[in-house]
């Protein structure tokens, strides 16, 4: 079971308010997102959750009992850090074995979970090694067998893969997200990258200045954002974002239209433009267009598009895929 | 950033270190400030009552004062200076690629380690001495007059003999930092055209800067209350008497307690203002 | 920034080095060497090196007059119990201010350190008349307490700075991990700060054996240490070369020996951990 509510849970450090109050519901086998530029509160309202740092306001509830001060120890939940926070000098087994010494756990049956847990990470080979001694990813599973070896009722994740490689990164992902198929525990996820929360989420978060901007699903978010921070945030390469006549046209005081929704034509369109770097990935080709007003829109074209440097292009957006904004950025 | 829980834990686990050094400060302090009000000499009758500030103006106005505080801040000062030049030339040289660095490293901390009784003793005696020490042996062997050290140039032997023993701590910490010192850094200068003296001035010295704050608020602390040294080499005499040995006198070799206690009113005060000068110091350069 | 250099190069630098270290360490060993000559070769004009007659006699007539074991013992129990008390109160503190720093943090530090620099000789009539009072003048446990209070804040300040290396992250796993306070210290915080424990130790250790403006005032016959044993040959006995030599080298050959072995955690330990 792993139910976790937050209601009007506000923080400050000093005067600085860093989460105005905020509700939130994470219901039971849950993968959850949160989402968001540095800065916006994110890893703060994790460690909310943990109990490292105290609310100011508010309360929070696991499994439908307070635990609004609760110690981290008893709220039966287990993180992973960003920096895998092992602890140096124990090994492997060691470092695993810790919480269920803190528990008081009869050896035999923590070794047991240790090695079952050391097997599904593949780590059986390397128990007996100092921390020091694993590459990247195995300390990053270290961290996670250290987690699930508890059972506890969540997970909480602090960017856990911003220290990896890119290529480590994807692997990471699609591991974690396996372990979440294979354990249906609940799992809250922090991250600043989209591409993570879209491809992992069953439920994203979108955080700006602590303030909760959107929640719902990877395609609810990329399909039907809530305001322009959202629509800007989530989807890559970024919405485009047009002012002027052709959002006049449309009654907005802005349009916003992603790369992958324009049609690019030799002839004729509702924008006109000169290319400028076009990226070719092969499958996609990226151009970034400059228009005759200054500014730029990026276009996501097929790959075998083939447009040379300071050539004129027209452009136009697919008309049912255009968001629209009003003069608060919200999406009418 | 934390909770309440470890915050009241964290005042509760500092309250035992910070109760003692309170207590250790604020009683012995109140006394002596009571004592410094007071006619108290223990071997005439003990405390003969009220003095007002008699004690004070008595301590101030003694021939030895003044020349007390001068011998004190140039003693402090001509060590802290000679550690500190010797120290940044040293640990440029023991920096460089060298066979038995660390054979070096040990013979120069080496006097650290070597207490002040000893040292004072040894110097005095075995190298300082005019008729049988090493030097009055060097100094006759080139036909010069063996120099009387501790009477003739006292001043300049006690910053010898401090010295040398805050020249491998001044050295140890310089040399930590010369080595943290980015070599692409001077690589990069090197290639821009600076010369030794110009990369020294620009990139090295501002880099140890930190390390001699350290290095100064350490040996000050320290130096402000060598004792021992002074205690078994000159006895205070020869116009080395320090402002420390001075009060020291007038307590246990007089045993005029009012008199020493206010002159350690005096000296207290003294530390508190280089205290303040250094503490400002120290808590800017901490937070880099 | 060491780089690499010509081997001519090298050779110099060595050359130099080496012959400064010498210059430095050349009093310890002229002292050592004088402890096993006669009186009348400790004095001989010209000096002799290492050609005289090698004779361990001033040692067996330092130890038969003074009884060094007895000072021994006091310097180590002394040195000893001031540094481990010492670091059993300032381990906490130094715990609270590196992981749950304050505005008034860096303050306390500060005030901490000044105390040092509150001239030991200003109170000393007063601890005088305490020790007196509490019957602690010229014991062991006294001379410990007092060492053990004018090391402690250079005992917190160290710890804090080393501690302040190990990642908070760390500590809060272990909170994670359903660790107490006790048990996050004991197994994760301490294993985690043992080289830097271990430099604190023997840097105070050292300090605590070297001290010798208390360890002089405040003891007489049953309670000195090694720094008023060697105090009591200032004079006259301080013309025997040989012997003054002898119970020299007696008085510094344990921190030397000490200092020896473990020359990687003194170094470190002699930076006060104030930079890396």
């Amino acid at each position: 079971m792993g139910s976790i509510t937050l209601s009007k849970v506000s923080k400050s450090f000093g005067d600085v308010e860093v989460i105005p109050p905020l509700d939130l519901e994470i219901n039971d086998g849950e993968f959850v997102v949160f989402v968001g530029p540095s800065g916006c509160g994110k890893s703060t309202l994790l460690r909310l959750i943990a109990g490292l740092e105290d609310l100011t306001s508010g309360a929070i509830s696991i499994d439908g009992a307070d635990a609004t001060n609760a110690s981290p120890a008893k709220r039966g939940l287990a993180m992973v850090f960003q920096s895998y926070a092992l602890y140096p000098h124990m090994s492997v087994r060691k470092n695993i074995n810790f919480p269920l010494k803190m528990a008081g756990m009869d050896q035999a049956e923590a070794d047991k979970r240790i090695n079952a847990a050391a097997k599904v990470l593949n780590l059986t080979d390397y128990l007996d090694r100092r921390p020091g001694q694993l590459s990247g990813g195995q300390r990053q599973r270290v961290a996670i067998g250290r987690a699930i070896v508890r059972e506890p009722s969540a997970f909480l994740f602090d960017e856990p893969l911003s220290n990896l490689d890119a290529a480590l990164r994807v692997n990471m992902r699609l591991e974690i997200c396996d372990l979440h198929k294979t354990l249906a525990t609940t799992m809250i996820y922090v991250t600043h990258d989209q591409v993570e929360a879209m491809t992992m989420a069953d439920k994203i978060v979108v955080l700006h200045d602590g303030y909760i901007e959107q929640v719902g699903s990877p395609l609810e978010l990329y399909e039907s954002p809530v305001n322009k921070f959202v629509a800007g945030f989530i989807g890559s390469p970024k919405m485009n974002f047009v002012t002027g006549p052709s959002a006049q046209k449309r009654n907005a005081d802005s349009i916003g239209i992603r790369p992958e929704h324009i049609d690019v034509s030799s002839e004729s369109g509702e924008w006109e433009g000169v290319v400028g770097v076009s990226e070719h990935l092969g499958s996609d080709t990226f151009l970034h267009v400059k228009l005759a007003d200054g500014g730029m829109i990026n276009v996501r074209a097929s790959g075998d598009l083939k447009v040379k440097y300071g050539e004129k292009i027209f452009m136009s957006p697919q008309e049912e895929r255009i968001h629209r904004f009003d003069p608060q950025g919200l999406t009418i | 950033m934390a909770t309440q829980q470890s915050r009241s834990a964290a005042r509760l686990m500092m309250a035992p270190a910070v109760i003692l050094l309170l207590g250790w400060m604020l009683v012995p302090l109140t006394m002596t400030l009571w004592f410094s009000f007071r006619k108290y000499l223990p071997l005439r009758g003990g405390d003969l009552g009220w003095a007002g500030f008699d004690n004070y103006t008595r301590f101030i106005g003694s021939s030895s004062f003044w020349p007390s505080v001068q011998a004190t801040l140039v003693i402090v000062g001509g060590v802290l200076i000679i550690t500190v030049v010797l120290g940044i030339i040293l640990a440029l040289l023991l920096d460089q690629p060298m066979w038995g660095q660390g054979v070096v490293r040990i013979l120069v901390i080496a006097p650290f380690f070597v207490m002040p009784t000893v040292s004072a003793l040894v110097w005095k005696n075995m190298f300082m001495d005019p008729v049988n020490g090493l030097f009055a042996y060097v100094w006759k062997f080139f036909g010069a007059a063996p120099v009387e050290w501790l009477s003739q140039a006292s001043m300049q032997s006690i910053i010898m003999i401090v010295s040398w023993q805050w020249l491998p701590f001044a050295t140890l910490i310089l040399l930590t930092a010369v080595q943290s010192l980015d070599s692409e850094q001077l690589e990069a200068a090197e290639m821009d055209g600076a010369s030794f003296m110009s990369r020294f001035w620009y990139l090295i010295l501002p880099h140890l800067a930190r390390a001699i704050t350290i290095v100064v608020l350490i040996q000050t602390i320290f130096l402000l209350s060598i004792f021992a040294e002074i205690f078994v080499t000159t006895g205070g005499a020869f116009g080395t008497k320090t402002l420390s040995y001075l009060i020291f006198q007038r307590v246990l070799e007089s045993q005029n307690v009012g008199l020493g206690s206010a002159g350690g009113v005096y000296a207290i005060i003294l530390a508190n203002i280089v205290a303040i000068f250094l503490m400002r110091i120290v808590g800017k350069n901490l937070d880099a | 920034m060491a780089r690499a250099v010509t081997n001519n190069r090298k050779a110099l630098n060595t050359a130099i080095a080496w012959s400064i270290g010498l210059i430095i360490f050349f009093p310890i060993l002229w002292t050592i060497l004088t402890s096993f000559k006669t009186e009348a070769q400790a004095i001989s004009n010209p000096p002799v090196f290492l050609f005289f007659d090698w004779t361990l006699e001033n040692y067996s007539v330092v130890q038969e007059r003074s009884n060094y074991m007895r000072f021994l013992w006091n310097s180590v129990f002394i040195a000893g119990g001031s540094t481990v008390l010492g670091l059993i109160i300032a381990v906490p503190a130094a715990w609270s201010m590196a992981f749950v720093p304050s505005r008034r943090t860096k303050d306390i530090l500060l005030w901490m350190l000044s105390t040092k620099m509150l001239p030991a000789v200003g109170v000393l009539y007063p601890i005088y008349l305490l020790f007196i009072k509490l019957g602690l003048l010229d014991t062991r446990i006294g001379l410990t307490i007092v060492l053990m209070l004018i090391n402690l804040p250079i005992i917190v300040w160290m710890l804090y700075t080393y501690f302040r290396e190990i990642p908070g992250e760390i500590l809060e796993a272990a909170r994670m991990d359903g660790a107490s306070l006790k048990n996050e210290i004991l197994y994760v915080l301490t294993p985690m700060a043992v080289p830097g424990i271990a430099s604190t130790l023997l840097l105070n250790f050292i300090l605590a054996w070297n001290e010798a403006f208390w360890t002089l005032n405040l003891t007489a016959a049953k309670a000195a240490p090694l720094t008023a044993f060697i105090a009591s040959y200032s004079s006259p006995e301080g013309l025997f070369y040989a012997k003054l030599s002898a119970a020299s080298t007696m008085a510094i050959a344990p921190i030397l020996i000490m200092g020896w072995f473990s020359q990687k955690q003194l170094v470190r330990g002699l930076t006060f951990g104030a930079v890396k």
